[in-house]
């Protein structure tokens, strides 16, 4: 592979078409809107959003804080108010429609179909019971078993999370559990019902490097023997390069990017994945200032027309005409490889890639 | 545990004993005669030195302090009028009024208090919390605006005039009075029915926006949002996960609260005429009562004190993470 600051590992493209993919998509997302309307207008966290997942696959979807990435997994999982989300659009798990499903279904889908952990295993694990009984309340509300055998499945479950001593730790408190047995025990949480897919929302984030990797090496493996869809949001390209299979890179509520991780990672096509890839600080060579994308992400409230990106982008002037401020890319594939696709009015992004941004990627 | 228990026993202990002092001391310190008031109308200066010598009022207060708190400890024998009667522990002295043993006043008396506050924190307990968790529910909705509005008129109503508003006007109810809960159970509730509604009822408004406020947050915790992703049922979510966690502020808030109104239902047992220990208390006062003063002080400030321990204590139940000591 060419010298980048991201080599993607060989072991996940090998594994992936050893795997004998299953192009089945169980989860199928498409154009999916959510809109929170406030007292400062409509919020526009998700526009139009399409991406399909078969299972054994992993999505790494990326994107900064209020890209909207949040926002779409908790859709696919229904956990929005009802009363204050407009969403639209069709999230399809499994053949199930979930865009206005109703609360008996849901309640169903949830917990056995898909799962999701959450980002703050402390805040997000009750403090007032324990381990054991949190695990035991997600199999039994999906499964009429006693008490006793609940237990024997999660002592089975903390086990297989590798949680030592499961026997004992299954009647203690989040309070007693470090940080990486926290996040252990609510992988085991959500997979104890083994819900073929699993959306893990910055597993990884609140936790130290270190445990960070046996966590992701943790995820790897129980997708392998389960046999899941996993989708994994994060803001750390490391981690997309170590796990994922496919990425989606978000940015105000839109997909701009989305194909296997080796070509968006190993040949982006869009500006704002060039900016990710070049925010990137080198941790060999000579020191040299970091290269951050300039500005912020635009408020969700007054997304700018046209293209998204625009007021950032440093290749605006080389789109002919006023097309980036008036009329919004389509997400298509930019070149003759049909496996992948953004959404940029460049004419030329591979020449540009090559030329320009490669070099200046260290 | 158990020495944690010990140390604030002993904590207890002197606190009590500092507020028997300074009650002691500004009883001193008002120019006040007992002596004059036992004497009665008719009172010959030798009969007034009999009871004064008798009763230890020239002592000085020091001694007098010292004979109390032997007292409580030790008994003691009473002289009056002549007549030498014995005091048991723990002697709390003999009403210069009533002539009786405190301790025997006190005891008719606080069953009383107790049975008005533990009634009414039935009421309000439960009307409060519900009222506040439903209206959580559906916060924003005009239901949720109502119920906060209402919880917030009758609030701000003074609380006598509620009491008496009810005495006067809601007929209805039961006539008011005590009997002991152990001669007829029947008789006991329909006469505390009336003081019941409106302990209930005043302070059903407080937890209401109590349960209210603490169930808003506790519905946004992160946990909540777990517990949904599960696919638990949605009253579990709310009452296990929800509810559970947002109860523990107000049980702490109801603990102390619960100290105050059993050494404060001075109103309620006024206006429906229960005799209880606030009556009691007050009566003592007008009249210079010192030892049933006394005895109601010391009721009042162990009552505080062990409150706040029982609430400390039941933290460490309610919330696995809370330690103590």
């Amino acid at each position: 592979m060419s010298e980048q600051s991201i080599r993607v590992p060989q072991t996940v493209t090998r594994t992936a078409r050893q795997r004998g993919v299953n192009e089945e998509a169980y989860l199928q997302v498409t154009d999916l809107q959510v809109q929170f309307p406030t007292a400062d207008g409509m919020v526009r966290a998700v526009q139009g959003l399409s991406y399909s997942l078969p299972l054994h696959r992993t999505l790494a979807i990326v994107g900064e804080s209020g890209s909207g990435k949040s926002v779409s997994s908790m859709a696919v999982l229904g956990l929005h108010d009802t009363k204050t989300a407009r969403i639209s659009g069709s999230i399809k798990v499994g053949g199930q429609e979930i865009v206005g499903m109703g609360e008996k279904e849901m309640q169903n889908y949830r917990g056995r179909d898909a799962a999701m952990i959450f980002q703050d295993p402390q805040s997000s694990l009750h403090p007032y019971f324990t381990i054991g009984d949190q695990v035991m309340e997600s199999y039994r509300a999906h499964n009429n078993v006693s008490r006793r055998a609940a237990k024997a499945r999660a002592i089975e479950m903390l086990d297989r999370v590798g949680i030592p001593n499961p026997k004992r730790r299954v009647d203690n408190y989040p309070h007693e559990f470090s940080g990486g047995m926290r996040q252990r025990a609510m992988i085991a949480m959500a997979l104890v019902n083994d819900p073929k897919l699993l959306i893990a929302d910055e597993p990884t984030t609140a936790l130290d490097v270190t445990v960070q990797a046996q966590i992701l090496d943790l995820i790897a493996d129980l997708q392998r023997d389960f046999g899941s869809a996993v989708v994994f949001i994060t803001h750390d390209l490391g981690v997309v390069a170590e796990i994922a299979d496919d990425i989606l890179v978000m940015y105000a509520g839109n997909a701009v990017e989305y194909g296997p991780v080796e070509k968006i990672l190993g040949k982006p096509l869009m500006p704002y994945t060039w900016g990710l890839l070049e925010s990137i600080p080198a941790l060999s060579g000579t020191p040299a200032p970091l290269h951050p994308i300039p500005g912020t992400p635009p408020s969700l409230l007054a997304v700018p027309s046209g293209c998204a990106f625009h007021p950032r982008c440093e290749f605006k002037p080389r789109v002919p005409g006023d097309l980036c401020t008036t009329l919004k890319p389509e997400l298509i594939p930019r070149t003759a490889d049909q496996g992948r696709a953004s959404r940029c009015h460049l004419r030329d992004p591979d020449r540009i890639f090559d030329t320009e941004i490669l070099p200046r990627l260290p | 545990m158990l020495l944690y228990i010990l140390r604030r026993l002993l904590t207890a202990v002197s606190v009590v004993i500092v507020t028997l002092v300074a009650s002691f001391a500004l009883f001193f310190l008002a120019p006040t005669d007992p002596a004059g008031v036992i004497c009665g109308p008719r009172c010959t200066p030798e009969r007034l030195d009999n009871i004064r010598s008798s009763l230890h009022l020239d002592d000085p207060p020091l001694t007098q302090i010292g004979l109390y708190m032997k007292g409580i400890v030790a008994g003691n024998d009473i002289e009056t009028g002549g007549t030498v009667r014995e005091c048991p522990v723990p002697c709390l002295g003999y009403s210069y009024t009533l002539g009786q043993p405190v301790t025997k006043l006190l005891a008719q008396a606080l069953p009383v208090t107790v049975s008005i506050v533990i009634g009414g924190a039935v009421v309000y307990l439960i009307v409060g919390i519900l009222a506040g968790t439903a209206a959580a529910q559906v916060r924003g909705t005009p239901l949720d605006r109502f119920t906060v509005g209402g919880a917030l008129v009758i609030g701000s109503f003074p609380y006598f005039v509620f009491a008496l508003l009810v005495a006067l006007y809601a007929t209805f109810l039961p006539e008011s009075g005590y009997t002991s809960f152990f001669t007829s159970p029947l008789a006991w509730a329909s006469g505390l029915v009336a003081a019941w509604l409106c302990v209930g009822v005043t302070n059903a408004a407080s937890y209401t926006r109590y349960s209210r406020a603490s169930m808003i947050e506790s519905l946004g915790q992160d946990f909540v949002r777990t517990a949904r992703s599960k696919g638990i049922s949605r009253n579990r979510v709310v009452y296990r996960h929800g509810l559970r966690a947002a109860l523990t502020p107000v049980a702490t808030i109801f603990g102390i609260d619960l100290a105050f109104q059993l050494t404060g239902a001075i109103f309620t047992e006024m206006i429906f005429g229960l005799p209880g220990v606030g009556l009691l208390t007050l009566r003592a006062f007008g009249q210079y009562d010192l030892p049933v003063l006394m005895g109601g002080v010391l009721v009042g400030s162990i009552v505080l004190v062990l409150m706040n321990l029982v609430v400390d204590i039941a933290y460490t139940f309610l919330d696995p993470r809370v330690r103590l000591g």
